[in-house]
């Protein structure tokens, strides 16, 4: 650098140079930066695409030409192995009441919704379906249709206790870590003696209680199912881990520099916290989020594996699983149906463990521009 | 350390009292008691019933009553399910079972995880090392039946080494302590791994490799030491889980444990039972951390119990 007093102009020159530089350089998000950072993980990208076109497929289950994934046929398609030919789906009549009534056979009672993309669904592929490319059960339904059917109830678990699970232990944590002191104390002393209770047997002698029958049908006059009990009882159980990362990056973050340096330009109260503070919890969210919802889905599947979980006509993987193993005999090996829901399965959980994994290190503030 | 023992104690007794009155409070919300469903009851038996399981007291003093009966003689009451039964004698039949169930996948866990983890990290980004951690990563994801299932499907079924379930011998065994311990072998493996190869680019490592130890023992002796702390403190979460994994296990393999128990409990509506067992395993595990805690401050000498 030059430091010759005599050429002022050289050392506005080397001013002038700099702030050029700095302008060139465009600012990268947070946002941006761990994308870029993301997409030269293959192992997180690739699960990435594989959640994604499993959601989509999950979502659009009604649309896609799956054989209907409760009908039994127990005189000729029982125990079919994978590759077995998909019968059409006899629909008498393609529109009206007795067309209304076949769609409930078929696929069950379903919401508007789907019932609009069963329809769509007819008019695009008529009534051919798919082969049962995964075998069929016992009763002669297609393993592959109640695999998809399935994944809306597994991922819809995973995903909806998750967040459950997410507004109570950042609202929960964030206020410990805010409030500081003898009331933060106390919360996480709670936290602390929650921790040291097995929730998991506490929730199976909970889920055994409601469903007696009489609560049982208390709680279906008030429009409670097991699905939104089991919403509401796994949330409340997994946000104890969440509760206590986010108080303590609350704390860090209440001290830190940065904080401190945002408030000597004059930065406003709220402009901190939502352009300073949320930011760098929302990363620690969304990588618990990850985290979370496969442990979350990994407990449906147990629950439903012991049949405490959901109730028929409704199916997940966890039941599936917990079908084909019964069927197993010295006799004859039904492997399809114990492999494919494993694999569903498996697959689905390492898929998020990988893509958790990809973005704790893409949003790892440390790792910045790197 | 005996301050810390008593506080303890006191807080595992709080958290026992908690999960008792949550339970009675649950138990006591089916209306009309758990025999409501029984259809063909008549009035003088369902008298006598409910005379049995004293559920004709008033609430309160079924409260008093169960609470004093538990803290004075670790009474669990009646089994509803089970005629003749005590809570206690389930317990007492279930527990040698998964005892050794548990303990036998913790071994199993703690050798091959021990083991996995050193390799990989002393033959760092060997082929080795790629195969254990990959096959770790594949271990924590996959749940335990679909392993019992697939482990069935090959070893018990195509190439009948395994007998298939049941309760007995120590072959019977094998197969469902590997199932109920490989995620926490694979846990055990990534935890040793990070932490041998945190403590060996420490400078004290190198003083010991200046000073001329053989590599064993400076990997043995003063590596090792302190690489065993993550995996130490892994051991609470890691009996919780097994516990719990224990649950789907027993069914899958027909054992007559606890777990087996407990879940029958359930799907029978024996509230009583299921009460009690989740007492049991509240009370199981509180102990066993504090078992590890105290493992942990005598394995450190850094850490303060307090």
């Amino acid at each position: 650098m030059p430091h010759d007093p005599q050429q002022p102009d050289a050392k506005l020159d080397h001013y002038v140079r700099l702030l050029s530089e700095a302008e060139a350089i465009r600012g990268v998000s947070l946002g941006q930066d761990a994308w870029r950072r993301l997409r030269r993980n293959w192992v997180a990208m690739v699960s990435l695409v594989f959640l994604v076109l499993l959601g989509l497929s999950a979502l659009l289950a009604p649309l896609l030409p799956l054989q209907s994934p409760i009908r039994q046929d127990l005189a000729e398609r029982r125990f079919q192995p994978p590759g077995a030919d998909g019968p059409a789906l006899e629909l008498a009549e393609t529109s009206g009441g007795a067309f209304e009534e076949e769609i409930r056979a078929l696929f069950g009672e379903r919401t508007w919704i789907d019932r609009r993309l069963i329809r769509g669904r007819i008019a695009l592929f008529g009534q051919w379906t798919v082969p049962s490319l995964c075998g069929t059960d016992d009763l002669g339904r297609d393993l592959l249709a109640r695999l998809v059917w399935g994944a809306r109830v597994s991922l819809m678990v995973g995903l909806v206790a998750t967040l459950v699970s997410l507004v109570i232990g950042v609202s929960y944590g964030a206020t410990a870590g805010y409030l500081g002191g003898r009331a933060d104390n106390l919360m996480m002393r709670l936290v602390d003696v929650l921790y040291s209770i097995p929730f998991i047997f506490v929730v199976i002698f909970l889920i055994t209680i409601l469903d007696d029958p009489a609560i049982k049908t208390r709680l279906q006059s008030l429009g409670i199912n097991k699905i939104m009990i089991f919403y509401a009882v796994i949330g409340a159980i997994y946000w104890l881990t969440m509760a206590r990362v986010v108080r303590g990056q609350v704390i860090s973050l209440k001290q830190d520099q940065f904080i401190e340096a945002a408030r000597t330009i004059g930065a406003s109260r709220a402009g901190i916290i939502f352009r300073h503070l949320v930011p760098n919890l929302l990363s620690i969210a969304i990588v618990y989020l990850t985290l979370t919802i496969p442990s979350v889905m990994l407990f449906e599947a147990f629950l439903s594996f012991l049949g405490l979980g959901v109730d028929p006509p409704d199916v997940s993987w966890g039941i599936l699983a917990a079908d084909g193993l019964q069927v197993i005999t010295p006799v004859k090996v039904y492997w399809w149906l114990v492999v494919f829901p494993g694999l569903a399965l498996a697959l689905t959980l390492l898929a998020l463990n990988f893509l958790g994994d990809g973005l704790r290190d893409a949003l790892d503030p440390r790792m910045k521009n790197r | 350390m005996i301050l810390f023992l008593v506080k303890r104690l006191i807080w595992i007794g709080l958290t026992l009292w908690a999960v008792f009155t949550a339970s009675f409070l649950l138990m006591s919300s089916v209306p009309g008691g758990p025999f409501q469903s029984e259809r063909n009851m008549s009035p003088e038996v369902r008298l006598r019933w409910l005379e049995r399981y004293d559920l004709d007291a008033p609430l309160h003093e079924q409260y008093t009553n169960q609470l004093t009966g538990l803290v004075t003689r670790f009474d669990l009451g009646l089994s509803m399910s089970l005629q003749d039964f005590t809570v206690n004698d389930v317990i007492a039949q279930g527990f040698p079972v998964s005892a050794s169930l548990g303990i036998f996948a913790l071994v199993f866990a703690l050798a091959l995880g021990l083991a996995a983890g050193m390799v990989s990290a002393l033959w760092r980004q060997s082929i080795w090392d790629v195969a254990l951690m990959s096959l770790a990563t594949l271990g924590i994801a996959l749940p335990n039946f679909v392993l019992a299932s697939v482990l069935i499907l090959l070893l018990v079924f195509k190439l009948p080494i395994f007998p298939s379930a049941g309760w007995g011998s120590l072959e019977q065994l094998v197969l469902p302590a590997i199932c109920l311990g490989a995620p926490f072998a694979a846990y055990i493996a990534r935890l040793t791994r990070t932490g041998l190869l945190e403590i060996l680019s420490q400078d004290f490592i190198r003083t010991a490799r200046a000073k001329g130890l053989p590599a064993r023992r400076v990997v043995l002796r003063h590596a090792l030491r302190g690489a065993l702390l993550p995996v130490v403190s892994f051991l609470g979460p890691a009996i919780a889980g097994i516990l719990t994994g224990s649950l789907v296990v027993e069914r899958i393999f027909a054992l007559p444990g606890l777990g087996s128990h407990f879940i029958e409990a359930a799907t029978q509506r024996d509230y009583s039972l299921a009460m009690g067992m989740v007492l049991f395993y509240t009370a199981l595990l509180t102990t066993m951390n504090l078992l590890v805690d105290l493992a942990y401050a005598w394995l450190d000498p850094r850490v303060k119990l307090d």
